[in-house]
């Protein structure tokens, strides 16, 4: 029988963006206006799918080139960074996926009709599984900021979506990267629904040279941190 | 700083605090179930497209649930992923047959979500579940509840729906059985039947 799973830490709700923020409008129906029901974790959150590192195809955080003719057009960069639960503890094999618009900004999907054009080489997603040290990276283009409805002038910063997971179902997060500089961060409600300045600034990522491959593509470094979970009683012992 | 403006910020966990959510936004779908969204990814393989694996133990049911907005319309922008027991009520499945984790998208016309599974088992004291994660536009953090089951004698004795008060809202959970077989949950996420979410 396998050890049980530490109990989960109870989410920081403060670091996260209140259910209702009304300067992002589509919060305002979508909101529940009761408060949730707290509960100690129990095995239904203490534990989560797993996936394998089998299940990652060659290309798959290539999103250059992991779709149609692929070479996809725009500034070539690379995403990296480390998974981290709260407690500091690196996250190996764990799932991430992104998705992301264009270097035009424009989302390969049927409702965007913004009019920047689609391009033929690039899908737009890609996902990998951190290693060991629970380190990750993509490879991409660095996606376009572009209008939405909200304001009557309301633009995205240019982002990428993060979908992670960590080993408890409870540690699941959904959440954006943006790229130190852009003006557009501390404009957009999206953004800005986040209460705390510190939290944005961790989720914008930093331009890293050491990183970077000359005359091919710039690194912009990312780290994640997912809700911890106690150390089980077995941790550490030999 | 003031000192009521330090109070309120978040207390620090050794500088490792959680990244914050941000909103999955109305494109979700293009990244996580970019097949089903018509953009041919990764060989043609979705994550959690498919619940059944092979052949599990225990009942199949079929699971429908739309989400309801303030106005009573349905999200057809929504993805929902669920996380279940197999019918023996291990968490996660032994049953080679049960994925116990799924991801799906609402029907983009009508926001029906579908599932075909297994009827969870009872897990560790608490009555058969499905624990429910909720992504769309508008949703900030993902939101997290759970689906029952009407009818399921358990139900009377579980520690998390014995936590609600007052009792009525419970309803908002059950999963009611249809003529056809299946069993449905409208989620509502404002109004006088407001579903009950988690902090768990």
């Amino acid at each position: 029988m396998s050890e049980p799973p530490g109990g989960l830490i109870p989410r920081a709700r403060g670091l996260h963006p209140p259910a209702l923020s009304p300067d992002y409008r589509t919060t305002v129906l979508r909101s529940p206006r009761l408060a949730p029901i707290s509960f100690s974790s129990t095995p239904s959150e203490e534990t989560g799918p797993v996936f394998g590192h089998d299940l990652i195809g060659e290309t798959d955080a290539d999103l250059i080139n992991n779709f149609g003719p692929g070479n996809a057009i725009g500034e070539r960069i690379i995403v990296m960074g480390t998974l981290r639960d709260e407690t500091g503890r690196p996250v190996p094999d764990a799932l991430i996926e992104v998705w992301q618009a264009n270097a035009g900004g424009r989302y390969r999907h049927a409702k965007d009709g913004y009019l920047a054009p689609l391009d033929p080489g690039f899908g737009g997603c890609g996902r990998c599984m951190t290693d060991a040290e629970g380190a990750f990276a993509f490879r991409t283009v660095r996606p376009g900021p572009y209008p939405w409805p909200n304001g009557v002038n309301d633009w995205r910063p240019a982002h990428i979506h993060f979908s992670v997971f960590g080993h408890a179902f409870g540690q699941r997060l959904v959440t954006q990267m943006y790229f130190e500089g852009d003006p557009h961060i501390p404009l957009c409600p999206i953004v800005r629904s986040i209460p705390d300045p510190a939290a944005i600034d961790r989720l914008t990522a930093r331009l890293d040279m050491a990183a970077t491959i000359p005359m091919d593509a710039r690194a912009w470094r990312f780290d994640i941190t997912l809700r911890g979970r106690r150390a089980t009683p077995f941790e550490g012992r030999p | 700083m003031s000192p009521c403006a330090a109070a309120a910020r978040p207390r620090s966990r050794g500088g490792h605090e959680e990244s914050a959510s941000q909103t999955a936004g109305p494109y979700v779908h293009i990244g996580l179930a970019p097949n089903a969204a018509g953009i041919p990814m990764f060989g043609g393989r979705d994550f959690g497209a498919a619940m059944i694996a092979g052949d599990p133990a225990g009942p199949r049911i079929v699971l429908t649930c739309r989400v309801l907005d303030g106005t009573g319309a349905p999200l057809r922008d929504a993805m929902l992923e669920i996380w279940q027991a197999d019918a023996e009520g291990h968490i996660p499945p032994r049953d080679p047959g049960l994925a116990g984790w799924a991801r799906r998208a609402c029907d983009a016309e009508t926001g029906l979500w579908r599932l075909e599974t297994v009827r969870p088992g009872p897990v560790a004291g608490q009555a058969p579940h499905i624990t429910v994660m909720i992504f769309a536009r508008g949703i900030n953090l993902a939101l997290h509840t759970r689906i029952y089951f009407e009818g399921e004698e358990a139900n009377a004795a579980d520690p998390l729906l014995n936590r609600i008060d007052p009792p009525e809202r419970r309803a908002t959970l059950m999963a009611q059985p249809g003529a056809d077989g299946g069993w449905h949950l409208d989620i509502r996420l404002q109004g006088v039947d407001e579903t009950v979410f988690l902090d768990v």
